[in-house]
């Protein structure tokens, strides 16, 4: 192959899935609910052992 | 609701804590014998298998992947089966993984001494370990992926996803770099050749340090800094963005590893440019790491814990600043092949992998074996030596950097180097050497006493057993959307979604950047006068590769003035199509070597190779006596060149029928330039009447594996000469 034919296209498609990206997961990060994220960031102190 | 009871698998732990302990005293003992090799470079002369090029690859190796590898294991096995309130699915898998892991780690110990190597950093293991490493990681990652199906937990903690991000990524790194054609049982030839190998094997190298000493780590420590400081993470959606931002931008980052060279600007200025922002997500899962302790300062002070684990996330924001800052080009043109890039990955591994493994390990091991630490005393000690050794390692090793990219790019008014002669920066630096190597005892000894104190406490204890818990059953839901359920919530609990989400995520970067590199004729233009290697310059380069000369000779010439000057025209990438694999190197302890062809007579060489201090007074580089004693393995000429036939080397039919013929004519042209040294002369005569006259085989001089590789060092670099680049320029 001596070059790709319409090469300049892939920048922009580059720049688009990352903003598209970014402002996905930012906007998750920012609606997500407040009891569910306490829950699951307290998984970790939870063992279950039975003593 | 339904109480299910289970027992935690706490016995594949401990194999796993044991092997950390046990491979990581090794790995750094090899690291320190290295460290005084800079400081006594035969003090392991004669001995082939002990020698500095053979033992660097294992160094690194028995580090990364037996050291930090059995931590990630031990690590993620407590956790993963906490997290998901369920015993590991398979008693065999865990097993599998844990006793094909050790053996991969015992072949590499003994491969690696012996020469075996691809040359490829990181990925140095020959083609029957790769698979091995291959099936034992699907192992690993089918266990785990097997046990999320099976969880009483709905949701997957961001620790997990950490897990599972590196399970596929590591997979494909792996299988992608690894592609070769093998010649032998232990022989093979990278597929991809010069740039193009260079490009996928620092998409590999950097994301092995990505995925491998990164995000597993990372997600051991969203796990076990939260307990040791018991106290939920600072910001869980602070993490989430830190996960999804981190595997998306590092995957583009590995050619910030080849600015400057030979690699087509457009992929060096990508590298760049994602090196750049990869500090906003590292910073932020720092902050989220440190800030988790808010409240708990006080217990920082008292606990080595905590302790520990602090300083390791402080290696880690020190080294993921310094990553992007490395990868800018003005940066890097000072840094690069100098004892900066040194300081740098130690910064990395002892602070960041040894100290969070420390800090789990201290953390750990009295639980599992119900009891106290036996001294925290001890392990306060550990802590303060251990951190001394760092700075005592880092600081010096920073400095050496600046002294040789000083010494190396300085001009007199005369417009010639000043310190043309290498050594002279090597003379400059032995004392920074110096204290690494007491940095590197300091690291070693408060490894020790901690294993004592390991030893003493699992004395006290009771033994290990599995531990019985009890959680409800995991109710059926829907595998839709819930009403008022977010989207990424209800990815969280869809396992195999996120995985492949993840994997496309780590896709995108690496494609972009390898397809055209692989496709594109125009990133490689052509050199006609740059011809395949003669057979006996092939087997002299497969000397050069195991004997590891990669590990401290670059043979890239960047394109600076200083460069130029002092090594000759800079590296063009069409002179690398022949080179299964690349041997660019990254580091300079000695000089570059891709114009050395010709710079040196071949009885230089030779009496270079018997005894380098009588060539180059205040050398560091250990003899290599044995490659002048033995006798050069021909028999598989052949096939290594219908090897590279096979991967696009224009070897003719011909040239294959005659490659003995051929290697016999090289090698005695280069015995008879030899003799025009009378000292060889005699000496080789006398050799030769001594050897007939006790009835004892002698080996020709031509057959002997020095010519071999004479013929590949007299052949660097000559296939393009400057005036035909200048004429070539004045051409176009």
């Amino acid at each position: 192959m001596e070059s790709i034919t319409g090469i300049e296209i892939y920048p922009l498609i580059s720049l688009l899935i990352f903003f598209t990206f970014f402002v996905i997961l930012f906007w998750w990060v920012f609606t997500a609910k407040k009891e569910y994220i306490q829950k699951v960031s307290n998984l970790p102190l939870e063992d279950n052992i039975k003593l | 609701m339904e109480m299910q009871q289970f027992y935690y698998d706490n016995k594949i732990v401990k194999k796993f804590i044991y092997a950390t302990l046990l491979w990581g005293i090794v790995g750094f003992s090899v690291g320190l014998l290295l460290a005084f090799m800079f400081l006594f470079p035969n003090i392991t002369d004669g001995i082939s298998w002990l020698s500095f090029g053979r033992l660097r690859p294992l160094h690194t190796n028995a580090v990364i992947f037996a050291f930090v590898g059995n931590a990630i294991f031990a690590g993620v096995y407590y956790s993963l089966q906490r997290l998901l309130k369920t015993r590991m699915a398979s008693n065999f898998l865990s097993n599998f993984n844990f006793w094909g892991w050790q053996l991969i780690i015992v072949a590499a110990a003994i491969t690696l001494p012996l020469g075996y190597t691809s040359s490829k950093e990181y990925a140095e293991l020959e083609w029957p370990i790769d698979i091995a490493i291959a099936l034992v990681w699907v192992a690993f990652g089918a266990n785990m992926i097997w046990t999320i199906l099976r969880r009483r937990q709905r949701h997957l903690y961001v620790a997990v996803w950490f897990y599972l991000a590196t399970f596929v990524t590591v997979a494909v790194l792996h299988i992608f770099n690894s592609l070769a054609l093998p010649v032998g049982a232990l022989k093979s030839y990278s597929v991809y050749a010069g740039v193009q190998d260079a490009l996928v094997q620092w998409w590999y190298g950097h994301n092995a340090v990505a995925f491998f000493l990164t995000t597993p780590f990372l997600g051991l420590m969203y796990y076990f800094v939260p307990k040791a400081a018991n106290r939920p993470v600072y910001s869980y959606k602070l993490s989430i963005v830190h996960f999804w931002s981190l595997i998306f931008i590092y995957i583009w980052a590995g050619p910030h590893h080849l600015l400057y060279t030979s690699l087509p600007g457009w992929a060096q200025s990508l590298g760049v440019a994602f090196s750049v922002m990869l500090i906003a997500p590292s910073w932020g899962g720092m902050i989220n790491g440190l800030l988790t302790l808010r409240g708990a300062w006080d217990k920082v002070r008292t606990d080595p814990v905590l302790k520990f684990m602090v300083v390791a996330i402080t290696g880690y924001g020190m080294a993921t600043f310094e990553g992007p800052m490395l990868s800018l080009k003005n940066v890097n043109a000072i840094a690069h092949f100098s004892d900066w890039i040194i300081a740098h990955v130690h910064v990395g591994a002892l602070a960041w992998n040894g100290f969070l493994t420390f800090g789990m390990l201290y953390w750990l091991i009295p639980r599992m074996f119900k009891t106290k630490l036996y001294s925290t005393k001890l392990a306060n000690f550990h802590f303060w030596i251990g951190t001394l050794g760092i700075v005592m390692y880092a600081l010096p090793m920073y400095v050496a950097g600046f002294v040789q990219a000083s010494m190396w790019k300085q001009f007199s008014p005369d417009g010639t180097l000043t310190y043309g002669n290498f050594l002279e920066t090597v003379n400059e630096i032995i004392p920074m050497y110096w204290m690494r190597a007491i940095g590197g005892s300091l690291f070693i000894l408060g490894a020790i006493v901690m294993l004592y104190n390991v030893v003493k406490t699992v004395k006290s204890g009771t033994g290990v057993t599995d531990e019985l818990a009890e959680a409800p059953a995991l109710q059926r839901v829907s595998k839709y959307r819930q009403k008022g359920e977010g989207y990424h919530t209800w990815l969280e609990r869809k396992p195999v979604k996120l995985t492949i989400y993840a994997t496309v995520a780590i896709l995108i970067g690496g494609a972009i950047q390898i397809i055209p590199t692989l496709l594109v004729k125009s990133n490689i233009p052509t050199i006609t006068s740059v011809k395949p290697y003669t057979p006996l310059e092939l087997e002299g380069r497969d000397l050069y590769i195991r004997e590891g000369c990669v590990g401290c000779h670059s043979q890239m010439v960047r394109p600076f003035r200083s460069e130029v000057e002092r090594y000759g025209e800079y590296a063009k990438a069409g002179e690398f199509v022949y080179d299964h694999p690349f041997l660019w190197g990254s580091k300079r302890t000695g000089p570059d070597l891709l114009r050395v062809g010709g710079k040196y007579s071949d009885n230089w060489h030779l009496n270079h190779m018997y005894d380098p201090q009588s060539t180059s007074s205040g050398s560091i580089m250990p003899a290599y006596q044995w490659l002048i004693r033995n006798e050069l393995d021909k028999s598989s000429t052949e096939a290594k060149m219908r090897a590279m036939v096979a991967l696009g080397v224009p070897y003719t039919d011909e040239d294959i029928a005659n490659a003995q013929n051929s290697m016999d004519k090289q090698g005695q042209k280069i015995q008879e330039n030899l003799y025009s040294d009378p000292d060889f002369a005699t000496s080789y005569e006398a050799d030769k009447k001594y050897a007939a006259e006790n009835g004892k085989t002698f080996v020709e001089m031509k057959n002997r594996e020095i010519v071999a590789l004479i013929a590949y060092l007299q052949r660097l670099g000559t296939d393009i000469k400057l005036k035909d680049v200048q004429e070539q320029l004045t051409q176009n």
